[in-house]
């Protein structure tokens, strides 16, 4: 990276209108996060119909800002009701709550906001050191290697997102059967379109995500007004007493940030799963497991600290290789083509200004969580109070909204309702929604990654095994899938020896 | 949050116009409300690029509101279907592309270009021949001798299968007397990944428009070695024509063209075809299309009905002998 890019890119972001909208984002991803219910994904499918009238910049920025806040305001509603905001909280709940309980809701808050920060901070940076290094070897990918990567994301989200494979692989199924409709990327061939012409061009992955995020949540609320009510307690002098605390686990920090980078990157794997692991990761490894889950706060410091970390680490496949692992970068990378930044290893040679002022935009987002997060956990109580039967209805609205300005067609609203329903039905019987977005944003890459290296070879399989990098993904996803038979091998073969 | 609601307002207010521009006002004088110019093709993109800059000086020259409308999706037959199938008072307005002369050979649809009325061509960026850059292939008869000679099948690629690129390059065989598919053609989602896969020294060359193949070759990565057009292109003055370079008499450029729906009244036509040709004299318009990279190259409607009629005759026999008509 030579200066002059970097200015450029500093140039870029610090713009009043940039920041001004990062502001906002920020304010927005911290009210979507601190209700319990409302997703950071939900917060990025929201802003999609905004960033339509944004520079790409400011509108990728906005994503970034608006899931950081989400991710953070996720742990309020957390400490303060034992309902995590969103399900990146969920790994500390019960330890969050405990010490709510012993009357230091003050001191969890401001350990969240300060840990949040740094593990965000701290993911920024190796994502801003290793994205484009890794875009370096990206370079000589080919479509053989692409099949692999898509295909190993799309195994992750099954074996390592998913609690329960079977579901899993259900939910996988149901995404790539969306991901058929249309005309087929390599003889133009429309699929299961039934005569629509709106269904030949595929299920649009915008509505897609919108419907099946935010539709679910305004359904339940609506099955079920929960209005819940805040713990009064006092908030303030957040920081009080901080310095004590992180003192010694200043090491807990940098570990669980390093390791939830590295957990964010894994196709598949978010803030959600990097928070289990390293609160797993950190009792496993402390002096005192016994007293996790009564309200130690150490393992509160290292799971709050690894979901944000996390959220820096998702962005490195999909920046580098265009492969989004989630349902976040999903959306980002869908709108960074909507704005003609194709992300993927060229975009570091070829607008490298953008990328880098994305980068900073992330650094930023961290940095000033923490005012904005002060000011949150001061008004937390207003916002958890805000009345459902308000909220949802505005939600809806911003959905219809947000579907119909991406096509300029009313199909849009009739994709978002359909795919709604289903995804709502799928969580009530507990089949996760990841796999399934995940097979739509990547059943089409697997696809036409294939028919590209099928037609360089003539159909020789095995060609997909020709170059190097390709060989070591393909024996990595081929692995993936024969793990859990080797498990339960493994498993009956010492059962019958006991 | 206020930046929030503000933009909020704006895409209200857009959705507003547009159901208003649909509504039915009688036209006093041409135009008195809002017109729509649906763009087939994604927001960003280089077409929906051109489009808008074209609306802006459409606005100037009609002193109207132009909303840009992209109507994506089915390969592009969404949003030509929209233009065709508008009411045709003026007030909406289209942006279609070369696919119009391929998609009813590919059975995709039954509209070709007869199914408007030709306002005026904007541009059409002719197809180049690019090589890796440490291709043994030092120029375009090099290129043609060795697929001639077929040792080993080469593999090319650029844009989907029946893309206007794949009948840039199967037309080319064919004049050349080879035979249209003597390249495999490796079907890839335009010109970026196409590219990738040259780079990374997985396909032989790449057919694409020389201003998406620039930041790689100007990166010192790849070479162009000839432009299907009848004369070098300002800005690659380096670059020969492919008749300079093998004697081949064979072009073959994308289009980008303003249309109405063919029952549009002629007044309007004649009052959209005066401002187009307007439009692409002025200096404003000159600068911001040299600004995107993006050539000029105006055609009034009769002209370019003249140029389509060929250029159907000549797509459908390319996709006959690639066997993808249906």
């Amino acid at each position: 990276m030579t200066f002059d890019i970097l200015l450029a890119a500093i140039e870029l972001v610090f713009a009043p209108k940039v920041l001004a909208i990062i502001l906002a984002a920020s304010v927005f991803g911290l009210f979507v996060g601190a209700i319990p219910g409302l997703t950071a994904t939900m917060a990025a499918a929201l802003m999609v119909p905004l960033t339509f009238f944004m520079d790409p910049v400011p509108a990728v920025s906005a994503i970034v800002a608006a899931t950081a806040m989400a991710i953070f305001a996720g742990d309020i509603p957390g400490a303060m009701l034992r309902i995590p905001g969103t399900p990146a909280s969920a790994a500390y709940v019960e330890d969050s709550y405990a010490m709510t309980r012993k009357g230091q809701l003050r001191a969890v808050l401001g350990l969240n906001l300060i840990c949040s920060a740094l593990g965000g901070v701290i993911g920024s940076i190796i994502l801003m050191v290793a994205a484009p290094a890794l875009a370096k070897i990206a370079m000589r990918f080919s479509s053989d290697e692409y099949f692999w990567l898509a295909l190993l994301g799309l195994s992750c989200a099954v074996f390592i997102a998913a609690s329960n494979p079977v579901k899993g692989v259900l939910s996988l199924l149901i995404g790539l059967s969306i991901a058929m409709i249309g005309f087929d990327p390599s003889a133009g061939f429309p699929r299961f379109s039934f005569g629509i012409t709106e269904l030949t061009g595929g299920v649009d992955f915008v509505p897609a995500m919108i419907g099946m995020f935010a539709i679910p949540e305004v359904i339940r609320n609506i099955v079920n007004i929960h209005q819940v009510k805040p713990v009064q307690q006092r908030v303030s002098h957040v920081f009080a007493g901080l310095r004590e605390r992180l003192a010694h686990r200043w090491w807990n920090i940098l570990r669980s940030s390093g390791l939830g980078t590295l957990i964010g990157a894994l196709p598949g794997a978010g803030a959600d799963i990097a928070a289990w692991v390293c609160y797993a990761v950190s009792k496993k490894l402390s002096r005192e497991p016994e007293k996790y889950g009564t309200g130690h706060d150490e393992g509160i410091i290292d799971a709050t600290a690894s979901n944000n970390a996390a959220v820096s680490g998702s962005w490195v496949p999909a920046l580098v290789f265009g492969i989004p692992g989630g349902a976040v970068t999903a959306i980002a990378v869908g709108i960074m083509y909507m704005k003609g930044l194709n992300p993927g290893p060229r975009i570091f040679t070829e607008t490298p200004e953008i990328i880098y002022a994305v980068l900073i935009a992330f650094l930023i987002a961290n940095l000033i969580m923490v005012p904005l997060g002060y000011v949150a956990i001061r008004m937390a109580g207003l916002i958890i109070g805000v009345p459902r039967a308000v909220l949802m209805p505005i939600i809806m609205i911003f959905c219809m909204v947000g579907a119909f300005s991406i096509t300029n067609s009313g199909f849009a609203i009739v994709i978002v309702l359909v795919l709604g329903l289903l995804a709502y039905g799928m969580e009530e019987n507990g089949i996760p929604l990841a796999p399934a977005i995940l097979g739509i944003v990547l059943g089409p890459l697997v696809e036409r990654n294939f028919v590209m290296s099928m037609t360089k070879s003539g159909g020789d399989l095995l060609s997909l095994f020709d170059r190097p990098i390709a060989a070591v993904l393909g024996v990595a996803t081929l692995a993936m899938w024969l793990m859990p038979a080797l498990l339960a091998m493994l498993r009956s073969f010492r059962n019958g020896r006991a | 949050m206020t930046k929030t609601i503000l933009s909020m307002a704006k895409a209200t207010t857009a959705v507003c116009a547009l159901v208003f521009a649909a509504g039915s006002a009688l036209a006093q004088e041409y135009p008195d409300r809002p017109i729509s110019m649906v763009v087939p093709w994604a927001a960003g993109g280089g077409t929906d690029v051109v489009a808008r800059i074209v609306a802006a000086g459409l606005e100037e020259q009609l002193d109207a509101t132009v909303n840009v409308v992209n109507r994506t999706g089915g390969g592009g037959v969404v949003g030509h279907s929209a233009i065709a199938d508008a009411k045709p008072d003026g007030y909406t307005i289209g942006f279609i592309t070369a696919e119009i002369n391929m998609m009813h050979h590919l059975g995709m649809t039954d509209l070709d270009h007869g199914s408007y009325k030709l306002i005026a061509m904007i541009n059409g960026e002719p197809a180049g021949v690019h090589v890796r850059a440490d291709s043994e292939y030092q120029n375009m008869q090099e290129l043609l001798d060795a697929i001639a000679a077929g040792d080993e099948r080469m593999t090319s690629s650029g844009t989907a299968a029946g893309g206007v690129y794949h009948l840039a390059l199967g037309g080319m065989l064919m004049e050349a007397g080879l035979a249209p598919d003597a390249v495999i053609w490796v079907p890839s989602q335009g010109a970026a990944p196409a590219l990738q896969e040259l780079v990374a020294d997985a396909t032989d060359f790449v057919m694409t428009q020389l201003p998406e193949a620039q930041s790689i070759v100007d990166a010192g990565q790849a070479r162009t070695l000839a432009v299907m057009a009848s004369e070098r292109l300002p800005g690659f003055e380096d670059v020969p024509t492919l008749q300079e370079a093998t004697g081949l008499d064979f072009t073959m450029s994308g289009m980008r063209a303003l249309a109405v729906p063919a029952d549009t009244p002629d007044d309007i036509v004649a009052q959209l075809t005066e401002a187009a040709a307007t439009l692409v004299e002025s200096d404003s318009f000159r600068e911001r299309m040299e600004q995107g990279g993006y050539g000029i190259h105006y055609l009034n409607g009769q002209d370019l009905t003249a140029l389509l009629d060929t250029r159907d005759a000549q797509m459908g026999e390319i996709i006959q002998a690639l066997g993808l008509s249906r």
